[in-house]
C-alpha cells in the first residue's frame, strides 16, 4: 500500500460506520485548523487520532460531537447527520473532553446522576446507572465525596464515567491521559480495550505514540490540519520500509549537525529538537559510524545512542520530518 | 424544557453550597438593615407632639387657637396640655416633658402688638419648628381676618367683631382645602426602608450567581460537555436566567419575611409587594445578565456588576431618603431600585396594586431591554 492510498479519504460511507467523516474543513481567522479530513469508525473499532499538539485534533473532535460547526464536510453518526442542533445524534455520542468537565462542588455521585438525566435517563434508572458506572471507573469508595476532592487520577476516571453513562455507539476521548499517573493512565486504557471489546465504536486523540499501538486498530495521523495518513499500525509502519529510528541524544550546534546528516546517502528522515535528533536511516548500524562523525564534524557532541525497529512516532517522521513531539 | 429543569435545579444546589452566595443573599442585607434600622431610629414609635398652651387672654381668639390645637389632638397629631403660668410652661419645656408650649398673652387679637409666645423643647427642635408654624399660620389667618373685616364693614378697630370673626372663620371648614399627597405617599417607616433598600441592593448581588456560572462552565469545560449532549443550546442559557430569578425571588422573598417577622418592618399589601419585587428580581436579572455578557471572565464580571450595583444603588437611593437631594430623585428614576423604593412608598401611603403598577411596568421595561440585549449576546455564548 503506498502513502497516496493511505492519505486517500474512504470511497464510501462504510456500510455500518458508526462515525463517518467526510471532507471536514475549518478555518480560524483565515488560518486553516482543519483541511480535508476524512475517515470512518466502524462498530467495535478503536480508531486513534495521531498528532503532535496544534494538529487539529481537537478541531475534529468539536466537529464530531457537534460543538463546532465545519466549515464544509458532513458527518455522520450512526446514518444520522452532525450539527449543532442534532440531538439525536449527539445521544448516540459519549464525549470525554480533554478537560475534566465535571462539577467540582457536586459528588462523583451527583455529578453523573445529572449526566445521566441529561442524556435523557429517567430519575431512577440514571441512579441505577450511576453506580454501575462508578463501580466501572473504580470511584465507588468514594462516590458520595465532591469531585474538587478527587486526586486528578479519579477526576479523569469521572470524566470518562460521565461518557459512559448512556451506554453510546460512540466514544470520543480527547487525549484523556494528559497529566495522569501511570497507574490511572493504565486503568483508563484498560477501560477504552474493555469497551471496544463490548462493541463500542472509539474515537481516540493523542499525541503519546504509545497509546495509539497500545489501543487502536486504525489510526490517522495528523499534521498542520491534514490527515497525512491512515490505516493499520502495519500499514502505517510499512511506508517507512525497512528503515531504523535512531535518536541521538546530543548537545551542541544540532541545526549544523542535522544539516550535515540530511547529506548522507543513507538517511530518510530527520528532526533536530532541543536535546538531540532523531533520523530514520535504511541500514543505521553500518551507518552508524558516519551518523556519528557527521554530528561530531558539524561541533554537536553525541551523549547517547538508541536505535529502534519503525514505529508510529517512525511514521510520523518519515511523513512529516518532525517528531510528534515537536 | 425538561433540560432547563435538571440544569436549573444543579445551579441552585451549587449555590445553595455556596456560602457566600446565601451570606449574599439574605444574611448580610437582613443583618445591615436590622443594624441601620436599629442606629437610625428603627425601634422609634411615631407619637404625637407633646404641647402645653398658656391662655393669659381667656378671649374669643385666644379660644380659637386653643380649639386649633384641640383639633389636632383629636387627630393624635398633638397632645395638648393647659397650663396657667407661663413659667411653669417654660419649665415643663426646659425639662423635656413637653416639646413646646404656647403662651397666649393678654389682649391678643385686640391689642395690635400681641403676639403668640412659643418656647420649645431644644432637644425636640422638629416638634418646635412645628409649633412655631402652627402660631405663624394662625396669626396669618388673623390677619386676613381683620384685612376681610376692614374690606366687609370698614370697621378695622372693632375688636369684638375681629373677635367674632376670627372664632366662626377657626370653626368654619374650609370649602376647600389641601392634602399633601405626595409626602403622604412616598414615606416609608425607618424600618421598612432599610429593610427594602438593603433586600433592592443585595438582590443586584444575588441574581449575578446564576448568570455568571454561565462563564464559569464555558471556562471549566462544562458548558462544551452539555453542548455535546442532547440537550439544546438554548436550555443552558434559560437555565442560567431561571436560576437567577429563581434565585433573586427566593433570597427576596426570604428577607421580606424575616424582616416583617423581626424587624416590625411594613410592606404593604402582599399581592402589590410580590408584584414589585417580582419586577425587581426580573430588572436585577437583566442588567446583570448584561454585564455578564460582555466580560470575558467571572472575575471579570463579578467586579464589573459589583460597581454597577453600586452605582445604581446608589443613584437609586438605598443609601439615604433621596427625597432629600431633589437633583438625585429625578436620576433615581433611572434604575430599578428608584421604581422598586417608590413603589413601596406607593403602598406605604395606602396603595394598592394598581397604584404601584407604574412601578412594576418601568422595572419590567428594564427586564425586557436588557434582557433582550444579554440574550442576544449570550446565545453566542454556549456557542464554542
Amino acid at each position: 500500500m503506498t502513502l497516496r492510498q493511505l492519505a486517500a479519504p474512504p470511497t464510501s460511507t462504510g456500510t455500518g460506520a458508526v462515525l463517518s467523516c467526510r471532507g471536514l474543513r475549518k478555518s480560524y481567522d483565515g488560518r486553516l485548523a482543519v483541511d480535508g479530513v476524512s475517515f470512518d469508525i466502524g462498530k467495535g473499532e478503536t480508531y486513534g487520532l495521531l498528532g503532535p499538539n496544534g494538529a487539529g485534533k481537537t478541531t475534529v473532535i468539536s466537529m464530531v460531537v457537534g460543538i463546532l460547526p465545519p466549515d464544509a464536510g458532513d458527518i455522520r453518526v450512526a446514518g444520522l447527520p452532525m450539527t449543532l442542533r442534532a440531538l439525536a445524534a449527539k445521544s448516540r455520542i459519549g464525549y470525554v473532553p480533554q478537560e475534566i468537565a465535571v462539577y467540582p462542588d457536586l459528588t462523583g455521585r451527583e455529578n453523573l446522576r445529572l449526566f445521566a438525566r441529561l442524556y435523557g435517563l429517567r430519575a431512577a434508572a440514571a441512579r441505577a446507572r450511576a453506580e454501575e458506572v462508578l463501580e466501572v471507573v473504580g470511584l465507588s469508595g468514594r462516590a458520595g465525596d465532591r469531585a474538587g476532592t478527587y486526586s486528578g487520577g479519579m477526576q479523569r476516571r469521572l470524566n470518562i464515567g460521565a461518557g459512559l453513562l448512556h451506554r453510546p455507539d460512540l466514544l470520543i476521548l480527547d487525549e484523556p491521559t494528559v497529566g495522569v499517573d501511570p497507574q490511572s493512565r493504565n486503568a483508563i486504557l484498560d477501560d477504552v480495550t474493555a469497551l471496544s471489546g463490548r462493541g463500542v465504536a472509539v474515537l481516540y486523540t493523542t499525541h503519546y505514540m504509545e497509546e495509539a499501538h497500545r489501543l487502536c486498530d486504525r489510526v490517522g495521523i495528523i499534521d498542520a490540519g491534514r490527515l497525512v495518513a491512515q490505516g493499520t499500525q502495519r500499514e502505517l509502519t510499512a511506508l517507512v520500509g525497512q528503515c531504523d529510528r535512531v535518536r541521538l541524544g546530543a548537545t551542541g550546534d544540532l541545526a549544523s549537525a542535522g544539516e550535515a546528516l540530511e547529506r548522507l546517502g543513507s538517511v530518510r528522515g530527520i528532526a533536530v529538537g532541543a536535546d538531540g535528533i532523531e533520523l530514520l536511516d535504511t541500514d543505521a548500524r553500518t551507518a552508524l559510524p558516519a551518523i556519528l562523525a557527521a554530528v561530531s564534524g558539524a561541533g554537536a557532541t553525541v551523549r547517547s545512542v538508541t536505535l529502534e525497529e519503525p514505529d508510529l512516532e517512525a511514521v510520523f517522521l518519515h511523513l512529516t520530518g518532525r517528531s510528534l513531539r515537536d | 424544557m425538561r433540560a432547563v429543569l435538571i440544569l436549573a435545579g444543579k445551579d441552585l444546589r451549587l449555590r445553595l453550597r455556596d456560602r457566600s452566595a446565601v451570606l449574599i443573599a439574605v444574611v448580610i442585607p437582613f443583618t445591615l438593615a436590622l443594624i441601620f434600622a436599629t442606629v437610625f431610629g428603627g425601634n422609634e414609635t411615631p407619637r404625637p407632639f407633646a404641647y402645653a398652651v398658656t391662655d393669659l387672654d381667656r378671649g374669643p381668639v385666644a379660644a380659637a387657637f386653643v380649639d386649633v390645637l384641640d383639633r389636632l389632638a383629636e387627630r393624635d397629631i398633638v397632645t395638648v396640655r393647659r397650663v396657667a403660668d407661663p413659667a411653669e410652661a417654660a419649665e415643663l419645656a426646659d425639662g423635656g416633658t413637653i416639646d413646646a408650649a404656647f403662651v397666649l398673652p393678654a389682649g391678643i387679637g385686640t391689642d395690635g402688638t400681641a403676639a403668640i409666645e412659643v418656647i420649645g423643647n431644644v432637644n425636640a427642635p422638629t416638634a418646635a419648628d412645628v409649633a412655631r408654624s402652627l402660631a405663624a399660620a394662625f396669626v396669618d389667618d388673623l390677619t386676613s381676618v381683620r384685612v376681610a373685616a376692614v374690606a366687609a364693614a370698614g370697621e378695622p378697630h372693632d375688636p369684638r367683631r375681629i373677635a367674632a370673626l376670627a372664632e366662626r372663620a377657626a370653626r368654619f371648614t374650609p370649602p376647600v382645602s389641601v392634602v399633601d399627597v405626595s409626602a403622604q405617599r412616598r414615606i416609608l417607616d425607618t424600618r421598612t426602608w432599610f429593610a427594602a433598600a438593603m433586600a433592592v441592593f443585595f438582590l443586584f448581588f444575588t441574581v449575578q450567581f446564576g448568570v455568571s456560572s454561565l462563564i464559569e462552565e464555558r471556562a471549566g469545560g462544562t458548558l462544551g460537555r452539555l453542548l455535546a449532549m442532547p440537550v439544546p443550546p438554548g436550555a443552558v442559557l434559560t437555565a442560567k436566567l431561571l436560576t437567577s430569578v429563581l434565585f433573586g425571588a427566593s433570597s427576596l422573598a426570604v428577607l421580606i419575611v424575616a424582616t416583617t417577622a423581626f424587624m416590625g418592618a411594613s410592606w404593604g399589601a402582599p399581592l402589590a409587594v410580590a408584584a414589585l419585587a417580582g419586577a425587581a428580581v426580573l430588572a436585577a436579572t437583566g442588567v446583570t445578565a448584561v454585564v455578564a455578557s460582555l466580560a470575558r471572565t467571572a472575575e471579570q464580571a463579578g467586579s464589573w456588576q459589583a460597581v454597577l450595583a453600586m452605582l445604581l444603588g446608589m443613584l437609586g437611593g438605598v443609601f439615604f431618603p433621596i427625597e432629600r437631594v431633589p437633583a438625585l430623585k429625578a436620576l433615581s428614576w433611572a434604575t430599578p431600585h428608584g421604581w422598586f423604593l417608590g413603589g413601596l412608598g406607593e403602598l406605604a401611603g395606602g396603595g394598592s396594586l394598581r397604584e404601584v403598577l407604574p412601578a412594576v411596568a418601568a422595572m419590567c421595561g428594564f427586564a425586557a431591554v436588557t434582557g433582550a440585549v444579554a440574550v442576544v449576546r449570550l446565545r453566542k455564548a454556549v456557542r464554542p
